[in-house]
């Protein structure tokens, strides 16, 4: 394999790994003022999130880092494409990220719940518009041959981006419910795996929807007809789907939580798949799209790059996973430190 | 506006709200892992108090250090899109090694520190804090890297109508990355000691925790003495690499005009771009910016007449922030030199004690200025002598930028409001008293509210 295609794929990797770990931090946002009645429940959820969201946000800044390493004039473009709608994410992660060590600092209703919305919000909004702007990416994208966006945030909110954000919120959700469920105790252990199974059903069906629907608004199947072993990737994420729910039937929240994060790389993978080599196709001509041999970096950035990664992702993932190990055990209430 | 002016606003104001926090963490991370080292050394309590009660104060702090930082990363793709593309064969990589090489380190074990003190053994978790610190600087380390780059661009050619790497390790080890880690570094370090000392001499001065903030306090002393020496020698290095590597630059900062033998330094002088002259000067020194960038009383410096008009950065800005920053350096050295001699009676130098908490400000203006002299400098370059930063912006719509902008001042200013407040307050709180502290944060306990 070229070089290229290697960093295709591992910038794929590296948008999946961000998903799988910032996205039950994403899904436990959502479901934060649902789930959380009591003080104790929402100090619970936030303590799933606790020690592990901020490391699983480096995820992303990896991924846009790795982007601009390897394929400079993609990031240029698609940044400044989808300005206003990255912009939106930045905000909110803002709010997210500085709501969970400014809730526990003033004692009074009115403060707790203004950084209660900011969770919710700081949440909410990046899972559903990374699934919007990826489904943008997978139908194209109005940019001429100058890299130029020829639209609005609104171009946007098509039919089929925001099949593509529910799906994302519903992926995260069902994501976040199972951690949840994981590492608590009584109550709210049961409200989430309730959660959990409630909204798996809904999730199949955006689902097996958005695969549908990707097949009259995308190209994506166009790799697929071409080389049909590639189903697999589809056949995977669908039996890591169900798993997932065969899991939590049986009260193996360790195991759905696999599965499901399984399913989560699928679907980021159905697209990747899908789009090879085109990173940003552009809906206006096809000549225009920006691939992964047009906008990539030299070979020797590449390859330097290569080296780097080799080395320490792998460091990387072996101490995260060390962290997780670490907070793998259910929260007790001497522990709660927000 | 057009959208290249209003994204040099965006880029500035937020890159300057960022390195708000960023230098407090790099060296308070140091302080607390060497106060919690102490602890698990000689089981000193007090130290364990320190170890916490700073470490809130870091976590605060960190905490909007981190949120500020996740926007830069974007922002060369939003608004300066033409300039990613350029040079993103070279720059973008090493955004993408800080990444990978260093945002996890201190992101990962940051958590673990904060939730790990019944989980892990009091080494470990001593060590946790030294891996924090190391992840800070590390990532320090590669971001100055990216910025020398953009001062002094090295190891490239330009291929296919943009600049592309080929050694990578011109790159990594030039000087000017070298000297900015130390400078940088060191003056992030004094900010730190001052801080530490600023907030301890509130407290020695109203008799309260007094053997606490007499450890406190001396232990931002040593660490300030060093560094404020440090900051003022590299400083002096970094001069003789701008002179070397960007004549427009030193020239602005020195507001010299004409190409001299024995090039002078004003102690004053108020600089007017169009008129090509100083219309003040105050007490010129002959030789001595021969001397300093040069070692060599009659050496020639180049002015500014030497390059054509719009090659020039703004002047009056660039020498007056260098010069503001200077004179706080040197007063820097001064008040912990004085400090050094006082330091086994504190509290009767109550002047002093006064003195050091009004100065906590001033190590964050004298950073901010040297980012100003760097920064505007180096205009109307966005990568010196090579792209201008009026050919560097993204082809967006002005009304996005300035949308952006206008939600950037109002969330940054709640968010800074927010955790000044918070620092303050807990700064002025005190350490807790020794039956409630056994967890690291506990859930505030308010006390005026
Ligand atoms: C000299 C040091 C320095 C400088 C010049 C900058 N930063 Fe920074 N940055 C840090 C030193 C730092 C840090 C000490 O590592 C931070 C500050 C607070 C923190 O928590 O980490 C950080 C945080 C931080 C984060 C969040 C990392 C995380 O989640 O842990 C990002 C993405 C950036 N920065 C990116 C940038 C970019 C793109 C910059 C250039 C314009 C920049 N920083 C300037
Ligand atoms: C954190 C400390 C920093 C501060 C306070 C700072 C400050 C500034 C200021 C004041 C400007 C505006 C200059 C102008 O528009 O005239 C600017 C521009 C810029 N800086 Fe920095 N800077 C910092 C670090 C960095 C680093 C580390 C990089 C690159 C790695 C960088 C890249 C840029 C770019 C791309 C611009 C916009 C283009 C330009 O105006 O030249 N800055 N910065
Ligand atoms: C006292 C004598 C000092 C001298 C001679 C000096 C010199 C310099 C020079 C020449 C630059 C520009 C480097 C460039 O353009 O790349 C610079 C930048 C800077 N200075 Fe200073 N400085 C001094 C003190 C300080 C102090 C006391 C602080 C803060 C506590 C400080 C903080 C900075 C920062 C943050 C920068 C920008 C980063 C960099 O470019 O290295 N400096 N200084």
């Amino acid at each position: 394999m070229d070089l290229q295609t290697i960093w295709f794929f591992v910038w794929g990797l590296l948008w999946a790994l961000f998903f799988v770990t910032d996205g039950f931090d994403f899904g436990i946002g959502t479901l934060y003022p649902f789930l959380g009645k009591k003080e104790e429940d929402k100090r619970a959820m936030i303590n799933a999130m606790g020690p592990l969201w901020d490391g699983n946000q480096v995820w992303l800044i990896t991924a846009g880092g790795v982007t601009f390493a390897a394929f400079p004039l993609f990031y240029a473009v698609m940044f400044s494409s989808l300005y206003s709608a990255l912009m939106l994410i930045l905000f909110a992660l803002i709010i997210r990220g500085v709501s969970f060590e400014m809730r526990h600092q003033v004692d009074s209703p009115g403060w707790r719940k203004l950084w209660d919305t900011c969770i919710f919000l700081g949440s909410f909004l990046p899972a559903l518009l990374f699934g919007v702007a990826f489904a943008n990416i997978f139908k194209g994208i109005p940019i001429d041959q100058n890299g130029v966006y020829h639209g609005t945030l609104f171009t946007l909110l098509n039919p089929y981006g925001l099949v593509g954000g529910l799906l994302f919120v519903m992926l995260f959700m069902v994501h976040g419910a199972i951690w949840l469920a994981f590492k608590t105790e009584g109550e709210i252990h049961d409200r989430a795996a309730f959660t959990a199974t409630a909204l798996w059903p809904v999730l199949l069906v955006v689902a097996v929807a958005f695969l549908v629907y990707s097949w009259f608004a995308t190209n994506l199947y166009a790799n697929y007809m071409a080389n049909r072993s590639l189903f697999v990737v589809i056949a995977v994420t669908v039996l890591a789907l169900l798993a997932t729910r065969l899991f939590l039937a049986k009260g193996a929240f360790m195991k759905a939580w696999a599965a499901s994060a399984l399913t989560i790389t699928g679907a980021v993978f159905f697209g990747v798949v899908g789009l090879f080599p085109n990173l940003f196709p552009s809906s206006m001509d096809a000549k225009y799209s920006l691939t992964a041999f047009n906008a990539s970096s030299s070979p020797l950035t590449l390859k330097i790059m290569l080296v780097v990664a080799a080395i320490f992702v792998p460091i990387v993932l072996i101490y995260q996973i060390w962290a997780y190990k670490v907070f793998s055990g259910k929260i007790t209430e001497d522990e709660m430190m927000y | 506006m057009d959208a290249m002016l209003l994204s040099r606003i965006q880029f500035a104001s937020t890159t300057m709200f960022h390195f708000l926090f960023v230098p407090l963490t790099l060296g308070l991370s140091i302080l607390v892992a060497y106060m919690e080292s102490r602890y698990v050394k000689t089981g000193d309590e007090t130290y364990l108090r320190m170890t916490k009660f700073w470490g809130k104060l870091f976590l605060i702090n960190f905490a909007v250090g981190v949120v500020t930082g996740i926007t830069l990363e974007f922002q060369f793709g939003t608004n300066w899109s033409r300039y990613s593309a350029y040079v993103g064969d070279i720059f973008g990589s090493l955004l993408a090694i800080e990444a990978t090489a260093a945002f996890f380190l201190e992101s990962v074990l940051i958590g673990v520190w904060i939730f790990g003190w019944k989980k892990l053994s009091k080494k470990a978790h001593a060590r946790t804090m030294w891996l924090v610190a190391f992840g800070s600087n590390l990532s320090a380390i590669w971001i100055l890297i990216a910025n020398a780059w953009m001062q002094s661009p090295v190891g490239y050619t330009i291929r296919g109508g943009r600049a592309e790497l080929i050694d990578f390790s011109s790159v990594v080890f030039q000087k000017f990355a070298i000297v900015k880690f130390l400078h940088t570094a060191s003056s992030a370090y004094t900010l730190a000691a001052f801080f530490v000392m600023g907030i301890s001499a509130y407290h020695l001065l109203r008799k309260k925790n007094v053997e606490f903030f007499t450890k406190s306090f001396r232990t931002g002393l040593g660490f300030g003495l060093i560094f404020s020496l440090m900051v003022f020698i590299v400083g002096d290095i970094n001069g003789i690499v701008v002179a070397e590597k960007q004549p427009t630059k030193l020239a602005a900062m020195e507001a010299l005009w004409n190409t001299e033998k024995g090039a002078p330094i004003y102690l004053f002088a108020w600089p007017d771009q169009e008129k090509e002259e100083n219309t003040v000067e105050i007490g010129r020194i002959p030789g001595a910016l021969s001397f300093l960038v040069k070692h060599d009383l009659n050496a020639e410096v180049q002015g500014l007449k030497d390059f054509p008009k719009d090659e020039r950065p703004p002047v009056l800005l660039t020498s007056f922030a260098f010069k503001g920053m200077v004179g706080l350096g040197t007063l820097f050295i001064l008040l912990t030199l004085y400090g050094w001699f006082k330091r086994n009676k504190l509290l009767e130098s109550r002047g002093y004690l006064k003195l050091m908490i009004w100065a906590i400000p001033l190590p964050y203006l004298a950073i901010q200025l040297g980012w100003i002299v760097t920064e505007f400098g180096r205009q109307p370059w966005i990568v010196y002598g090579m792209l201008k930063t009026s050919d560097a912006a993204s082809p967006v719509a002005s009304s996005q930028v300035l949308t952006s902008l206008v939600a950037f001042i109002v969330v940054y200013t709640l968010l800074g409001i927010a955790g000044f407040t918070l620092i303050i307050k807990n700064a002025r709180k005190g350490p807790q008293d020794e039956q409630e502290q056994t967890p690291a944060i506990e859930d505030a306990q308010v006390a005026e509210a």
